[in-house]
């Protein structure tokens, strides 16, 4: 009867597992779906959840009841099933109608997914060692690491990579695609309700893959035109002295040769485009929220925040950061 | 034709086997070491060897676990990180996995199927000696601090040159390449010996289901390790010569690496998983006490599985962006090889329905596996569907879902096949109390360790990450996950702890402590070197229960059954049979212990080094040593039987 | 006598399992031999298949600045390789019914036919224009065509050796398995080829 017993004890411990779980609410969760694809999907799992669980507690039944069910006798408990009936009732006939019935509730749920759609949004994403290079080529938009969409409205990524494989992935808008060097791959999708969803690189790609991450911010559509029409504009100049010293230590120091920002000298294309980085909320990829400190530790010595990333430290006085970090700032 | 039923333990007492052991024996200390051709003492060196990776592995395992107990954790960095995932994945599948299954299949093969050794012994011995000189080559670069950091399926381009300048991937290319000759030549001799070689009387429909898994097993290996030989041998070339195989901007294809590899990669969980439940299907019987249900329905399983299992690999592909359509054909025997499956799975609780269970405990890691492999299965048939992929794969729920289905459904079978086997191995018991002891602590930790992933994979947790941020979620299940990666390597260590204790002063096991029915437990424990005098004849699929007391075939002085009897043992001979009804047809010389599979093999290693870093010199002289080792080889190899 | 009765009663026909045959069933080198020859052929048919991959995604097959393979002499010396079988026919044949001048006729014929092929390779890879290097064809043009070289290479010593064998009167009617073994691997290599030279040297000029 012990054995029962811890049995049983298992068995409470997977549920209270499954109830931490559940209890989590900030987590980008396939579960908590805000897109299209994910709603069809998460239903998806849960009609597979409901019948997985079903299988297994009947089946598991079986094995529990099959060890026990001789024990006391002299030679074994006899069953008028036979043996070859038992297999192929349990291990053919039942598994087929289930499977098929599991294939084609999924064929009928999505068939509709990543269908081509009219008018859509285009954005195009380039993975890059460790980011997200982000631009919207009929807004004349580019960014990275944070991914401005209107909510309803279709989007087609397009996906691409000039090094190294990369997977983006979006758990709460739907599956994830690959990002392949040579092979320009296209994600259809809608978001289908406002709100800030983590992103991530869901496929090994070296050092940081585990700090490439991103964020997508799906906006009311009024909203996102709003940002499109703030960001399509290149920023106006430095307003102030501390501004106007900042960017000249911008264009002084190494940042120039690898980053762009519009309506400056500066188009470096090795690091992101930091023409909005005052608006982003967060830097190295979603490595660390966008504060004031932050930023200054990530310009002086990126390396301890995100080790091996291809931003070198660069050390300067603290009056000369300062106000280079009024004049990021001002770049919204 | 003179045929007696004498019992084995009659002929045995006409025979001198102290000069039969002489003839047989391999030389004692390092000579014997190097030279032993005896399929008993290369089984467990694989087993032993295999084990030794199993726990190196396991303790990076614990470092991963320990590191991702916590957010932002610093017990290792992600350099460190990235190479210990990598070692421990390549070390599980192609140091331990592998090749500890062919050692149990090259102990117990040719015991079941009443023969004295393999059909190619020195093959045999060559097959092991470079599993253990790859794991050697392999692990140098971890010795040297340069262990490959590509993971374990190095997708290209990132373990091209470009990306992975050091040397470090070279270690892991080279590596499965090497250690590739010896799955595929082990596979060889297994498909040779079971079809060739068995005792009188044993029909194809009356081998042990163990030996059909090996053999379905062994012909997946022969189509299957071409793939990842030329997957990891191309990239190979890529890195060392330029080629540009996987190089785009020359026509090179980088989904081409993947179909190679996966085409290898999925049939190669089949190929871990079938010898698994080869082992589960002779021990469920045994601690049920009536022989095994729906045999015929277990043996057309296992070979449709070796089929259907070349079918799917594209189902590794699916967010790799091609055509959904041509994808679905995956999606679809994807789900189909759930079947074979399903139909093993309830064989197995129908011989248990009707039996009486004693929870021993190879049957305690039996039901173990079948509530894990339950699991396992089911989140594979949801894998299958490629939506619920697209969310999924590449998650920690498909880090949960193959550690159900490669550690919990072939490594709980392994432990079961130790406490089951060990005694005929050694003659010693292990101890069943602290066998329950392992087994409860390995179930309840390998649940705790990997139920949780599942749920870590809905709540959008990549895999192959070093660390993750707090605020996600994450943070409890990480650490009840370590906590039970502990509490699982500790069970694995209890077990450990029994072997080594079992080994000096373990209590005699006899010939059959199980009451097993099958060959193996006919003999002595350990069996005698040459494994029968005489030949056991088989009239059943369960000898040593329908046919007490076990006849024996006297030989007919005949060329085909004059090794039967002693004298065939005096000779180091043993019958060859037909493949379908085991009728005796010829002898078969048996080589003695030779030096020669060990020198071809290091000649082959050092082919192997001198690849590595790219010396000329080194390479040739490897290439030398191997054509004088083959050459001589195949000069001392009386082929023709008279 | 000839059946027992035993604990649970199984009647063992021990005389019928015993009883002997012969000529039904092949050796166990035979055997290994065609599980070699398994493997080794799905790793030709990787790199084949592999080669197709390669083509359906290319716009231009070869690639610019790379010949169509030359015809001529190679078909004429595929013909040499694949009619190398013969002798080597005549060779098993032979010993079987115990020919010892056919068998070493027949191994050296097969023998020159393969070095001539051989010379003819070795020569031809030294006289093309592009290097290995250069793009995904040329890499996996010499590396199937270079492997499928090697394992004539590779028969051509594995010939000496049973020629020594055979010159030494080693064979006979009874006890030729070496040769059968040797010559299913020869036969072996000139099939690879029959798969290997429409792929490789015919099908680029097929647009």
């Amino acid at each position: 009867m012990a054995k029962r017993r811890r049995i049983w004890f298992a068995l409470a411990v997977l549920v209270l597992l499954t109830l931490v779980a559940c209890s989590t609410k900030n987590s980008p969760a396939i579960t908590d779906p805000k897109g299209n694809e994910a709603h069809t999907i998460s239903g998806i799992w849960w009609l597979m959840c409901g019948m997985a669980s079903a299988v297994y507690l009947i089946v598991g039944g079986f094995i529990v009841v099959a060890a026990f069910r001789g024990r006391r006798s002299e030679e074994g408990k006899p069953s008028r099933v036979r043996d070859s009936t038992f297999i192929v009732v349990g291990g053919l006939i039942v598994p087929s109608i289930i499977l098929l019935v599991l294939g084609a509730s999924v064929v009928y749920a999505s068939n509709n997914l990543r269908q081509p759609e009219k008018d859509p949004l285009k954005i195009e994403v380039v993975g890059k060692r460790w980011w997200w290079d982000i631009s919207y080529p009929d807004q004349n938009i580019t960014t990275a690491n944070e991914v401005h969409i209107p909510v309803g409205r279709p989007l087609e990524i397009g996906l691409d990579s000039d090094n190294v494989i990369h997977s983006f992935w979006v758990p709460q808008l739907g599956g994830k695609v690959d990002l392949i060097p040579g092979q320009h791959n296209i994600w259809r999708v809608k978001a289908t309700k406002a709100g800030v969803y983590r992103g991530e690189c869901a496929e090994y790609c070296g050092l940081q893959h585990a700090k490439m991450n991103f964020l997508v911010v799906a906006q009311p559509a009024a909203e996102f035109d709003q940002w499109v029409v703030r960001h399509q504009n290149p920023p106006s100049g430095p307003s102030d002295e501390l501004t106007a010293a900042g960017q000249a230590i911008f264009m002084r120091e190494p940042c120039a040769g690898c980053h762009t920002i519009r309506g400056t000298t500066a188009n470096g294309t090795i690091g992101p485009d930091l023409t909005d980085i005052g608006s982003r909320r967060t830097l190295g990829a979603n490595t660390v929220a966008n504060t004031d400190a932050n930023l200054a530790g990530w310009i002086v010595d990126s390396q301890s925040i995100k080790p091996g990333n291809l931003m070198p430290p660069i050390p300067m006085s603290s009056n000369d950061l300062h106000a280079l970090l009024a004049y990021l700032r001002s770049l919204k | 034709m003179a045929v007696t039923h004498t019992p084995s333990e009659e002929t045995h007492g006409k025979i001198d086997t102290e000069e039969l052991e002489e003839i047989w024996a391999d030389a004692p200390g390092v000579p014997g070491f190097f030279s032993t051709v005896d399929h008993k003492r290369i089984g467990m060196r694989y087993i032993y060897t295999a084990f030794f990776f199993f726990f190196t592995s396991g303790l990076m395992a614990l470092v991963m676990r320990d590191q991702l107990a916590a957010p932002n954790n610093h017990v290792v960095g992600p350099e460190l990180y990235n190479q210990l995932m990598t070692m421990h994945g390549t070390t599980m599948i192609f140091l331990f996995n592998t090749p500890v299954l062919a050692g149990f299949g090259n102990y117990i093969l040719p015991l079941q199927l009443g023969t004295r050794d393999m059909a190619f012994p020195r093959l045999n011995a060559f097959s092991y000696w470079i599993f253990v000189l790859s794991g050697l080559f392999f692990y140098a670069s971890f010795l040297l601090g340069k262990a490959p950091d590509g993971g374990w399926f190095g997708y290209t381009p990132m373990t091209a040159k470009a990306f992975s300048p050091g040397i470090n991937l070279d270690f892991w290319g080279l590596a499965i390449v090497f250690v590739g000759i010896s799955t595929t030549v082990g596979a060889v001799n297994f498909i040779v010996t079971a079809f060739k070689m068995r005792a009188p009387g044993m029909t194809i429909n009356r081998v042990p289901i163990f030996v059909w898994s090996i053999l379905s097993m062994a012909f997946m290996v022969l189509f299957a390790v071409p793939a990842v030989t030329l997957a990891a041998g191309l990239l190979e070339l890529d890195r060392l010569f330029g080629t540009a195989f996987f190089n785009p901007a020359h026509g090179g294809n980088l989904l081409l690496y993947q179909h190679l590899f996966w085409f290898w990669g999925h049939p190669e969980v089949y190929i871990l998983f079938v010898p698994a439940t080869g082992m589960i299907s002779m021990i469920i019987p045994v601690m049920s006490r009536r022989p095994l249900a729906g045999y015929l329905w277990i043996a057309t399983a296992l070979i449709a599985i070796a089929f259907i299992s070349f079918g799917v690999w594209v189902h590794h592909m699916f967010a790799t962006g091609m055509p959904v359509q041509a994808m679905s054909f995956f999606s679809a025997v994807s789900l189909i090889i759930v079947l074979p499956s399903g139909v093993q799975f309830f064989a197995w609780i129908a011989t248990m329905w009707k039996g009486r269970v004693r929870f021993t405990t190879p049957m305690l890691f039996a039901i173990g596996f079948l509530l894990i492999f339950l699991l396992g299965g089911i989140t594979g048939a949801t894998l299958a569907t490629m939506p619920f992929d697209w969310q999924v794969t590449d998650s920690y729920y498909i880090v949960a879902h193959f550690h159900y289905v490669l550690n919990g459904a072939v490594v709980f079978p392994i432990f079961g096949a130790i406490y089951f086997w060990y005694p005929k191995m050694s003659g010693r018991k292990l101890s069943e109390k602290w066998g329950h002891i392992s087994f409860w602590l390995m179930f309840i930790g390998f649940n705790l360790a990997f139920f949780g992933m599942h749920l870590l994979g809905f709540l959008g947790m990549p895999r192959r990450i070093s660390t993750y941020p707090s605020g996600l979620g994450w943070d409890n299940l990480n650490l009840i996950s370590t906590i039970g990666a502990f509490i699982f390597a500790i069970g694995t260590g209890v077990t450990l702890v029994n072997w080594f204790h079992a080994r000096w002063w373990g209590k005699p096991a006899g010939p059959n402590p199980w009451d097993a029915d099958s060959l193996e437990w006919a003999t002595t424990s350990p069996p005698p070197e040459f494994n029968f005098a005489s030949i056991p004849v088989v009239a059943s699929r369960h000898p040593l229960w329908d046919q007490r007391p076990l006849p024996t075939a006297n030989p007919n002085g005949d060329e085909a059954t004059k090794s039967l009897g002693p004298e065939g043992a005096e000779h180091h001979e043993t019958p060859e049979t037909t493949g379908l009804d085991a009728r005796p047809e010829a002898t078969l010389d048996l080589p003695h212990p030779t030096y020669l599979p060990f020198l071809l093999a290091c000649g082959i290693a050092v082919f192997f080094v001198g690849l590595l870093i790219k010396a000329v010199l080194v390479g040739i002289i490897g290439v030398g040593a191997l054509v004088v080792a083959l050459t001589w080889w195949a000069w001392r190899t009386e082929v023709d039987l008279a | 006598m000839s059946t027992v009765s035993a604990s649970s009663g199984v009647a063992v026909p021990l005389a019928e399992a015993t009883k002997p045959v012969s000529g039904e069933g092949r050796p166990t080198a035979w055997w290994g031999m065609v599980c070699l020859i398994m493997t080794e052929s799905t790793i030709f048919a990787g790199l084949i298949a592999s080669y197709f991959f390669y083509r359906a995604a290319a716009k231009q097959w070869p690639p610019p600045g790379i010949e169509e393979p030359k015809l001529t002499l190679t078909i004429i010396m595929s013909f040499v390789l694949w009619g190398s079988s013969i002798p080597m026919l005549v060779a098993e044949r032979g010993i079987k019914k115990g020919n010892q001048r056919a068998l070493r006729f027949g191994l050296i014929m097969a023998w020159i036919m393969g070095a001539a092929f051989l010379g003819y390779s070795m020569k031809d890879f030294s006289l093309e224009k592009f290097d290995w290097t250069e793009n995904a064809y040329a890499s996996i043009f010499y590396t199937t065509v270079g492997l499928h070289t090697f394992h004539v290479f590779v028969g051509l010593v594995m010939s000496a050796v049973v020629q020594i064998k055979a010159w030494q009167g080693k064979f006979s009617a009874e006890r030729h398995l070496t040769v059968q073994v040797y010559a299913m691997y020869w036969h072996f290599v000139d099939a690879v080829w029959l798969f290997v030279m429409p792929t490789f040297i015919l099908s680029p000029h097929i647009k």
